[in-house]
């Protein structure tokens, strides 16, 4: 009985080691913005903060057709750097410039959500461009089970 | 059938960012696809599309056949007066549409 106890203790203990281990990005990999030209061509060598933007899509996605997304950018913002754009960037898909968000007035709020169509397993990249020049980028992974069939071969 | 479905809150506070949903009718069609005769179905796709509270952009977007057909937008604009928010689009058709939609604030 009193062994029971004991093991139980060491289990609570172990746990609570577990629980003090800093926490590991359940998505290491993703940490670094995926090779995608036109990217490229955009950040013209420049190199992003891989903070404070949140790109947000299912890490598994039964159709490629309409999956959703969301980005986000942390505030608060005013009298500091204001979000100017926010571009997404496909690495699988035809057209890899999926889209550009542009505020022509500062928000307090930026938060942007769609709903994206990927042909095929890919990461796709999000970067917000600031007032005062500088870049943030966030690229999740996305696992597609059946394509969007984008450009016929899928 | 109205062209697109536009939610905004009843009553907005001022200086505070508000939600904004809208839904557009289109098929947004890739270029990619052909029609049962094998036919190539042109690309048509809404290209820039943009938001103005009281005649002025607050918010704007240029999309691409990576956006799903009907496309839905969700975005913040932050309240200044009361007054009207216009939406317009602009399709690789040529089509130009607007809707507008009425903003209280208090």
């Amino acid at each position: 009985m009193h062994g029971r106890f004991e093991g139980r203790r060491r289990l609570l203990g172990g746990a609570a080691t577990l629980a003090l281990v800093p926490w590991l990005p359940a998505r290491a990999a993703d940490a670094e913005l995926p090779y995608i030209p036109a990217l490229a061509a955009f950040l013209a060598g420049r190199t992003p903060r891989w903070e404070r933007i949140r790109l947000e899509l299912p890490r598994l996605a039964d159709n490629g057709q309409s999956v959703p997304m969301k980005i986000t950018v942390d505030g608060p913002f005013a009298p500091g750097p204001t979000v100017r754009a926010l571009r997404l960037f496909s690495q699988r898909n035809p057209v890899p410039e999926m889209a550009v968000f542009e505020y022509p007035v500062p928000v307090e709020r930026v938060e942007v959500e769609s709903r994206v169509r990927l042909a095929g397993t890919q990461r796709i990249a999000a970067v917000a461009e600031m007032s005062d020049g500088t870049l943030c980028a966030n690229a999740v992974e996305v696992v597609v089970t059946i394509d969007a069939c984008l450009d016929g071969t899928g | 059938m109205p062209d697109a479905r536009i939610t905004i809150p009843a009553k907005v506070q001022r200086g505070a960012p508000f939600e904004v949903r809208i839904v557009i009718r289109h098929p947004m069609e890739t270029g990619y696809r052909t029609d049962e005769s094998g036919k190539p179905i042109a690309r048509n796709v809404i290209r820039t599309f943009v938001c103005r509270y009281n005649g002025e952009p607050v918010f704007s977007a240029r999309l691409s056949p990576g956006i799903a057909a009907n496309p839905y937008l969700r975005f913040f604009v932050t309240a200044r007066e009361s007054g009207e928010l216009v939406f317009e689009w602009q399709d690789d058709a040529g089509a130009s549409v607007s809707e507008r939609a009425a903003l209280t604030v208090t």
